[in-house]
């Protein structure tokens, strides 16, 4: 494989300007927003040119490395810093990149108010460079590094206005959760280690040829468990929608498109694990599918945009790990719904940070209705994604969930009936949700505040989210055209033979937009006809109470995870406090009240030391006698 | 009449010279009980010799008496000197070392 | 029992009749010592023990000791117990009660255990022994062999316990010293402060007594030049006891002054 000089650049630029802000400081107030955009589009440049230089390589010479330095040496653990730039890495960069410079236009204008928008350009330079390690590591210790900075900047940016303690509470949250994942991470590169005695990628893939399959299906399920906290799986998914407390732009950026999208990302990178451990795949599958149906009910009821919109997220990432679990044949599927839901999604999201803007931050779609008059641009652009992501054709969420669900069904057996169902029904639901935020944000009465006057944002907002709009249009023609992004990512994976078609194409496309119809005529009929309430009616179905809090999943957390947490660490304190603090204080206790007893003896009469001395003589001789018989 | 019929004697006596210099309060009778204890352990001396035959005991005897008699001498002074100045000969009242 | 006082009595053991009435009569009288309230009966009881170990000693063949006892133990240091307790104050006696917590069940016991101890370790010292008896030590008589043993092989100790003697005296001389608490004024003071005084009266000392032909002794007054008695001639002590005679006793003019022809 051949070496690079320039890789290191894709990560040095942001990382260069996230130093420069946060060290700067105040001094760089001025200019600081626009230092950190520059960056960020000066890398996406390099990594374009990158992707030129490889479309020249011949396909075996596509991926490149770049070794930066020997990083751990101990023993027979040898670690370099080194970075991997293959044609999977190539697509991720271009998507952090580029939707990240959109966000970081868009930031310009949006964070425009914020006295600390250079604190917060820095954090998403930060970001940016997290997420280019993650995935241009060539071995697991550097995804993990790059793993760990995208937890600790989105912690950040979730907590970024913390002087108001329920986004501080959601910061935590989020990392907390993600910190279970990265212990799965963790067991994962160790059992590598342990069984293999390399964490590279390369080195595991051609390992894993004559590993144990236990020791892969163990490794398999470790990263299955990092997936799932990075990308807000089942059962690791209750961060998601709290995450929402942070600006809208992160949201777009990390909560939308590239950061939960790392877990997809992993499972792809493990292909070699993966397909040499069934069960571990398995479970992948069963996740994703889990997954994508908790996501789609959390949606249906939530009134807040922004929780809708990370519900939908939730359910599409679902989607993608469903997808990846299938296989070799799913691989490609599920990075091209990644790409094409990255621009879709970030889309939505920008759009509704819009909506926002022009709404004084209120968030609750009850208080919106008939804003496509007022907000035109971000009507147009949002429906455009609205359109892709109900896959309707020729948009860019029609190809490539279109082929998730056909590769599902593919899947042979009860199996492919039951993930093919799952997906299917997944999409009538999304159509029904989407159709919903559409209808109360957009069309209908005004039910807004009285102090509202909505606005059409700045051009510095609605030209990225047009950009964004003309990628849900075009991204998943353009990925499709000819298998282009399978045969792109063809090399990567190890193929076997493949299933045939239980389905022809055309049946599955005529299905899916069936079940899309469904679920667009229930949400017109109950959301159209009648005015919507400005408040959320209380007597609603138990379903809709329960999807309203989440299926529970707080509570749920709560009472397994959290309290016999608390109840174990009470314990543990009242253990170190009364037995060991208590044992040492005891000893020092008992030694004062030894002495304090003993000092009585020296009570200055002499005759008690007369009393002393006699018996001291009867020991004596006591011993003398004892000795002599 | 067997010799050590004195020794038990001299043991009695000297038993009761220690209790009674733990238990009295007064410094004189407590100093006639200490002269008890040494006039016991004379008594065991002498019976010694008498059983072994030879006069060594009878010498330590003699030694012990001339050593009593100076204790004797400078314990009353003492005793007469912190009468006179604490107006006291309880042994308790001498009590400044304790705690 | 008749028996046994034939055996006794038989045999004609007179230690042992001795010892075992006296012997318990010691172990007595010290429990005695020990349990009496006033310090005085205490010492009586104790000089009593003291005379009886004297006879123990006389009885087993140590006859200088047992005199030794008598007149050092009994005679010197009990005399000067009983000194002691006159200066001290006679009738001091110690309230029964015990003040300090449980100390007579702990001396009591701890005494017990002692004796106990010791009457063991005694009796298997002389298991089996039977007395040599000091018949042959003392052939040359006892005060001999004792002199003999004393001042060769002991007289080393015996030097030094002659030095502690002396000691001990130097020291009862010290702590007995009573420190005046005023100056006691020289002789030159005192001259001073007799012709300083306020009359030059008794510059030259007080007047002796009178002096007369008939009586010339310290109880008589001198007479003054007007025939008045002088008041400081005789010691104040013997005229407020009444023995100052009157001078008048001792006139002249009762004198008979006839002299009689010598022929």
């Amino acid at each position: 494989m051949s070496t690079s000089t320039s890789l290191v650049y894709l990560i040095a630029l942001p990382l260069a300007g996230a130093a420069i802000l946060l060290l700067g400081g105040r001094r760089t107030d001025k200019w600081g927003h626009l230092l950190a955009t520059a960056l960020s589009a000066s890398s996406f440049a390099v990594g374009l040119y990158q992707l030129t230089l490889m479309l020249d390589r011949p396909t075996d010479a596509r991926p490149i490395s770049q070794k930066l330095f020997e990083w751990i040496h101990v023993g027979d653990f040898k670690v370099d810093a080194g970075l991997l730039l293959d044609q999977l890495s190539i697509c991720f960069v271009l998507l952090i990149t580029g939707v990240g410079t959109l966000i970081h236009i868009y930031s310009i204008s949006y964070m425009s108010h914020d006295r600390d928008r250079r604190r917060f350009f820095a954090y998403l330079n930060l970001f940016i460079a997290a997420m280019l390690l993650l995935v241009l590591g060539d071995s697991y210790l550097n995804l993990y590094v790059g793993w760990e900075g995208v937890g600790l900047a989105s912690y950040l940016l979730i907590g970024f206005w913390n002087q108001k303690p329920a986004y501080a509470t959601a910061s935590k949250k989020a990392f907390v959760m993600n910190r279970v994942g990265d212990m799965g991470l963790s067991f994962a590169i160790m059992i590598a280690f342990a069984t293999m005695g390399t964490v590279s990628f390369a080195g595991v893939a051609e390992h894993a040829h004559h590993a144990s399959e236990a020791a892969l299906t163990a490794m398999g399920i470790m990263l299955l468990v990092a997936a799932a906290g990075k990308s807000a799986q089942f059962p690791l998914q209750a961060w998601l929608g709290d995450a929402m407390a942070g600006p809208t732009p992160v949201s777009a950026l990390i909560h939308a498109a590239t950061m939960v999208t790392a877990g997809v990302y992993l499972i792809t990178r493990s292909n070699f694990v993966f397909d040499a451990a069934p069960t571990a795949q398995l479970l992948v599958v069963i996740v994703g599918a889990i997954t994508l149906m908790f996501g789609a009910i959390i949606g249906t009821a939530k009134d807040d945009i922004k929780k809708a919109l990370a519900a939908s997220t939730m359910s599409q990432i679902g989607y993608m790990i469903l997808a990846a679990g299938l296989g070799p044949v799913g691989y490609a599927f599920a990075i091209m719904h990644l790409l094409t839901h990255g621009f879709f999604k970030a889309g939505m999201f920008l759009g509704a940070g819009s909506v926002m803007h022009g709404m004084n931050d209120e968030v609750n779609m009850r208080k919106y209705g008939a804003l496509r008059k007022f907000m035109p641009i971000t009507f147009v652009t949002f429906g455009l994604g609205y359109l892709a992501i109900l896959g309707v054709p020729p948009f860019a969420g029609f190809y490539s969930k279109d082929m998730i669900i056909e590769t599902a069904f593919n899947a042979g057996g009860v199996k492919g009936i039951i993930l093919g169902s799952v997906t299917l029904l997944g999409a009538a639901i999304t159509a029904f949700y989407m159709t919903r935020v559409m209808i109360l944000t957009f069309t209908g009465t005004k039910r807004w505040d009285d102090d509202a006057h909505p606005h059409e944002s700045p051009w510095l907002m609605w030209l990225p989210m047009a950009i964004l709009a003309i990628g849900s249009v075009s991204s998943g023609y353009l990925l499709s055209r000819g298998d282009a992004l399978e045969n792109w990512l063809h090399p990567l994976f190890e193929h076997h033979e493949e299933h045939g078609h239980l389905l022809e194409p055309i049946v599955v496309s005529a299905m899916a937009l069936t079940m899309v119809a469904i679920g667009v005529a229930i949400a017109f009929l109950k959301y159209s006809r009648h005015d919507v309430a400005n408040v959320a009616p209380e007597n609603v179905s138990i379903l809709t109470k329960i999807a309203r809090q989440d299926l529970m999943q707080d509570r749920f957390n709560e009472a397994v995870f959290m309290r016999p947490g608390q109840a174990i660490t009470q314990t543990l304190v009242a253990t170190d406090q009364v037995l060991i603090d208590g044992a040492v204080r005891g000893l020092g206790a008992a030694t004062l009240s030894s002495g304090s007893t003993l000092r009585g003896l020296q009570n200055g009469f002499v005759r008690s030391y007369a009393a002393l001395i006699l018996i001291a003589a009867v020991a004596l001789i006591g011993a003398i006698w004892v000795v002599v018989s | 009449m067997d010799a050590s019929n004195y020794l038990y004697v001299s043991a009695l006596l000297f038993t009761i010279g220690a209790v009674g210099v733990v238990v009295r309060r007064n410094a004189i009778v407590v100093f006639m009980c200490i002269e008890l204890m040494l006039n016991a352990a004379n008594l065991s001396f002498v019976t010694f010799s008498r059983i072994n035959g030879d006069l060594d005991g009878q010498v330590m005897a003699f030694f012990t008496m001339v050593v009593a008699a100076c204790e004797v001498v400078v314990g009353l002074a003492i005793i007469v000197t912190i009468y006179r100045s604490r107006r006291s000969a309880s042994v308790d009242d001498a009590s400044l070392l304790k705690r | 029992m008749l028996q046994l006082a034939l055996e006794v009595g038989q045999t004609a053991k007179p230690e042992a009749v001795m010892f075992w009435i006296l012997g318990p009569l010691a172990v007595v009288a010290s429990l005695a010592m020990l349990l009496v309230k006033k310090a005085v009966h205490s010492a009586i009881l104790m000089a009593f023990v003291m005379i009886v170990l004297a006879i123990f000693y006389i009885a087993q063949d140590a006859v200088f000791l047992g005199i030794v006892q008598v007149v050092v133990y009994t005679g010197a240091v009990m005399m000067l117990f009983l000194f002691i307790l006159m200066l001290v104050g006679v009738d001091s006696s110690d309230s029964l009660t015990e003040t300090i917590r449980g100390l007579r069940p702990i001396a009591i016991t701890a005494a017990v255990g002692f004796g106990g101890l010791l009457v063991s370790l005694l009796g298997r010292a002389t298991i089996g022994r039977s007395a040599q008896g000091l018949t042959e030590a003392n052939s040359e008589g006892n005060v001999q062999a004792l002199a003999q043993l004393l001042f060769s092989t002991h007289v080393w100790p015996f030097e030094v316990i002659s030095a502690l003697l002396i000691t001990a005296a130097l020291g009862a001389m010290v702590l007995a010293h009573h420190q005046s608490t005023t100056v006691r004024p020289t002789q030159r003071q005192l001259s001073i402060d007799r012709f300083r005084g306020e009359t030059l009266g008794t510059a030259a000392g007080l007047p002796g007594p009178g002096v007369y032909a008939r009586h010339n002794a310290v109880d008589v007054p001198a007479l003054l030049p007007d025939g008045t008695p002088a008041a400081g001639s005789v010691n104040a002590t013997l005229e407020a006891r009444g023995d100052m005679l009157d001078y008048k006793k001792f006139d002249l003019s009762e004198v008979n002054t006839k002299v009689e022809e010598e022929k």
